[in-house]
């Protein structure tokens, strides 16, 4: 017999403010009310998913002092939903992105913890890093905080939830803790006894080398976005490379890529549903803003459907580089479309070119996810592939339309990769952490 | 009829506090207890220092294995984030589809300050005009997108009107909010606020931010004046007095059989203790007391803290409220669905709408 298959990870992910959510299909539902939360969530369960997962944003979307009127703008609390839908799950994960930098340790890890305990086991944070004085307008603090501080915050603020979490030993007795260090100086007692998980499941998302060092020390899950073969198989072996020097086994971190999965009974035919999708998805109004937040100048005169321009860019490198104040890299790494480096737009300029697209059409291609399109089988077949490749662990599933679109991947896809031996037949554990084989967390005396 | 004497609806409310409890499930019973007996809501206490799970996230939790009751617990705004807090609340608003309520309290203890060691504890006014700016905060944000702003039109693409969303600019004196919030306007539209405004530097807040307040005191007389002084305060600030209902709070012991266990008690009212005004007797006697205090018009409600929970709840509502529905003092079913419904409070106007065209 050959060695067991290496199993692949399934989540999804409810889009918050996203352009993936076409409010014009018929059969979206609200992106507010619990009913679609519960949904999705109980599909992805229905289909023995690892976990749900909301992502955070802490502004609404601007440019030049306006809010984005094209954006789906508005979601609720994720911790607070997680919590809800605990009621009404039993097995899968829940997880919440919660920024480290507007919000202390004490208070956080209680929350995480409380879910924990309320969802017997299920909890996890995506831990992300925000550094705009922009969402800093919403907090106490205000945006202080350097983007190069950003890491070493959210570094020390997973430590010392973990040393909240560890006051209290696993045989139930609690201790005073205190902790100081550069960021947080804090004493006392933790007031909720260690949850199920003892930690809950730390996830990180943020592709810097700051970033993927973050992951590599502290993380259990990285969330990211790498588009091809080739490159998720650069990041896999980057990010599990640097794990040795944290003394931890490539095994102890999962990477888990976001993708949309389009299916259809022919190839053809899911490969026109796709493009119909895109093109929903980047109305023309989305193609001129998508390049207006890239360039910073206001593209309004062009004809979506016209040739694209030829700006200089270099002229607004601070936007270029992701360096905006007014959380455009957050914002455009939530659209889906990665930080815009300048090499990024050459590719995009290059694309159009060569191609002959449009603007609208360039914004399409530019801005698309890692997508996999085609026949129930063939996708199964593309999914494992990947994983067995070692470019992911497994993926978290951004559906369309919102909440129903991930039924025909739970009833079509999930079967099939079960006969093929790639994805489980039933939970086999309560814990998040069973379902990503992770191991539990040593007690930290 | 449920009303009597002209003084407008009983409202009654539990807490459902039990001690080093960390499962869901026996939360979530207590609250279905609750809605069995038609109470307005119930409430779950809160301190950064109290051994026990985070009120709001155990509340969400009982959410969707509820259907009607008030879901109100405690979030203190001493070391918290202004803004975290109004979108919690909103959302336990919108998963519980109307029926969340934020009961504001401080955290005044040196100890607690250590667990955030952002700054030291502060003199109990200090705390207090601060909760009433985060009180004044949220409910800004709750209105920093107005009913209606979504407006998902295919044909331009828009998602949202702009025009009807608002940055709140709120400058308080230890904290400042830009806006708007990122959570839509709750179902409510402002979940119900709720101050124990027994001390008096809770009072002004009350008066000015709460929907409800709540009272610790022993006799109806004293009760009836504070709820009297609420009343007029609350005026001043330009509000309507009905809309800030008065409840007493008592703790209440009904392990003593059906009447009280000692004569002139329990019948013969509330006694001081540590933890607040207790009533001790049985569940008959608690109905009269009830009664009598509401017919008074002393009081809007009661609040009751039920010493064994358990146990104390369930005398309450099978015994105490069965007798009140019975005699036409209490609603035996719920009419609304929101819990400012229950509590016969309007769905509150949004500042920043415009009317009648004019910008
Ligand atoms: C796949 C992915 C998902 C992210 N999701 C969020 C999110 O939901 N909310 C948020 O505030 N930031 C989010 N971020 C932003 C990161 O936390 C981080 O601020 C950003 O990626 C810049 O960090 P970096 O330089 O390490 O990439 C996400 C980033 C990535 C790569």
């Amino acid at each position: 017999m050959t060695a067991r298959r290496k199993r692949i990870h399934l989540a999804a992910h409810f889009p918050g403010v996203d352009s993936t959510t076409v409010r014009a299909d018929p059969r979206s539902r609200s992106q507010i009310e619990f009913a679609s939360f519960e949904h999705l969530a109980r599909t992805a369960e229905r289909g023995l998913f690892d976990f749900f997962f909301l992502t955070e944003g802490l502004r609404p979307r601007g440019h030049r002092a306006r809010i984005h009127d094209l954006d789906v703008v508005g979601r609720p609390e994720s911790i607070t939903v997680l919590n809800a839908l605990a009621a009404v799950t039993e097995r899968i994960g829940l997880a919440a992105t919660v920024d480290a930098t507007f919000n202390e340790p004490y208070e956080l890890a209680r929350r995480l913890a409380s879910l924990d305990h309320l969802s017997r086991g299920r909890a996890a944070w995506n831990v992300v890093t925000s550094s705009d004085a922009f969402t800093g307008q919403n907090f106490r603090r205000g945006g202080f905080l350097d983007r190069a501080d950003r890491y070493t915050r959210a570094d020390e603020f997973v430590r010392t939830a973990r040393e909240l979490w560890d006051s209290w030993r696993p045989d139930g007795v609690s201790r005073p803790f205190a902790h100081r260090g550069r960021h947080f100086d804090i004493a006392g007692e933790f007031t909720v006894p260690r949850s199920p998980q003892g930690h809950p499941v730390v996830i990180q998302a943020g592709d810097s080398a700051e970033g993927r060092e973050f992951a590599a020390s502290t993380a259990d899950v990285v969330f990211t976005r790498h588009g091809t073969l080739e490159a998720g198989r650069a990041f896999y072996a980057d990010v599990k490379g640097r794990l040795a020097r944290y003394g931890r086994e490539p095994g102890e971190l999962k990477i888990m890529h976001g993708v949309t999965v389009v299916l259809g009974d022919t190839a053809a035919e899911a490969q026109e549903k796709a493009t119909e999708i895109r093109r929903q998805q980047v109305s023309p109004q989305n193609a001129i803003l998508a390049l207006e937040q890239s360039w910073g100048t206001d593209p309004s005169s062009y004809d979506p459907d016209g040739p694209l321009p030829d700006i200089d860019l270099v002229a607004d490198s601070a936007i270029a580089q992701g360096r905006t104040r007014r959380g455009d890299t957050v914002a455009l790494a939530e659209m889906g479309v990665p930080p815009l480096e300048r090499s990024r737009e050459r590719g995009r300029r290059g694309l159009s070119k060569e191609k002959g697209l449009s603007i609208r059409q360039t914004v399409i291609e530019a801005s698309a996810r890692q997508s996999f399109i085609g026949t129930p089988a063939a996708v199964a077949a593309e999914l494992a592939e990947f994983v067995r490749a070692d470019a992911a662990d497994g993926f978290i599933l951004v559906p369309h339309p919102t909440p129903g679109g991930l039924d025909e991947f739970v009833d079509r896809v999930v079967p099939l990769l079960q006969e093929r031996g790639d994805f489980r037949t039933e939970y086999e554990g309560t814990t998040l952490r069973s379902h990503l084989g992770l191991p539990t967390p040593r007690w930290q005396g | 009829m449920t009303s009597s004497h002209g003084r407008g609806l009983l409202h009654l409310a539990a807490a459902v506090d039990l001690h080093a409890e960390y499962d869901a499930g026996a939360f979530v019973e207590l609250v279905g207890l609750a809605e069995r007996g038609a109470l307005d809501f119930v409430t779950l206490g809160d301190s950064f220092a109290r051994p026990g799970l985070d009120a709001l996230a155990v509340l969400a939790r009982a959410a969707p294995a509820t259907g009607r009751i008030g879901l109100v617990p405690t979030v203190t705004t001493t070391h918290t984030e202004p803004f975290h807090v109004q979108a919690a609340v909103a959302t336990l608003d919108w998963v519980s589809r109307g029926r969340a309520g934020w009961w504001i309290d401080v955290s005044r203890t040196e100890g607690e300050a250590r667990l955030f060691g952002r700054r030291h504890a502060a003199p109990a006014e200090e705390l207090w005009q601060e909760a009433g700016e985060v009180a004044d905060a949220a409910a800004r944000l709750w209105d920093s997108r107005e009913d209606g702003a979504e407006i998902r039109d295919a044909e331009t693409g828009w998602f949202i009107d702009r025009d009807k969303l608002h940055s709140v600019d709120f400058e308080g004196a230890t904290f400042s909010v830009k806006g708007p919030s990122i959570v839509p306007r709750p179902p409510q539209g402002h979940p119900a606020r709720i101050v124990d405004a027994t001390e008096g530097p809770a009072r002004r807040t009350a008066a000015r931010f709460a929907d409800v307040a709540v009272v610790r005191a022993v006799g109806r007389e004293q009760t009836g004046a504070v709820r009297e002084e609420l009343r007029a305060a609350a005026a001043g600030f330009g509000r309507d007095p009905d809309g800030l209902k008065v409840l007493a709070g008592l703790v209440v012991d009904l392990g003593g059989g059906e009447h009280a266990a000692e004569p002139g008690h329990g019948g013969g009212g509330p006694r001081q203790t540590a933890q607040g005004p207790l009533y001790r007797g049985g569940p008959v006697d608690l109905a009269e007391l009830i009664a009598a205090w509401h017919q008074a018009g002393a009081v809007d409600g009661f609040h009751l803290t039920p010493v064994e929970p358990r146990r104390d709840l369930e005398r309450l509502v099978n015994g105490t409220v069965a007798l009140l529905q019975h005699r036409g003092l209490f609603r035996t079913f719920y009419p609304g669905s929101t819990l400012r419904e229950h509590l016969g409070l309007a769905r509150p106007a949004n500042r920043y709408a415009v009317t009648g065209g004019a910008s």
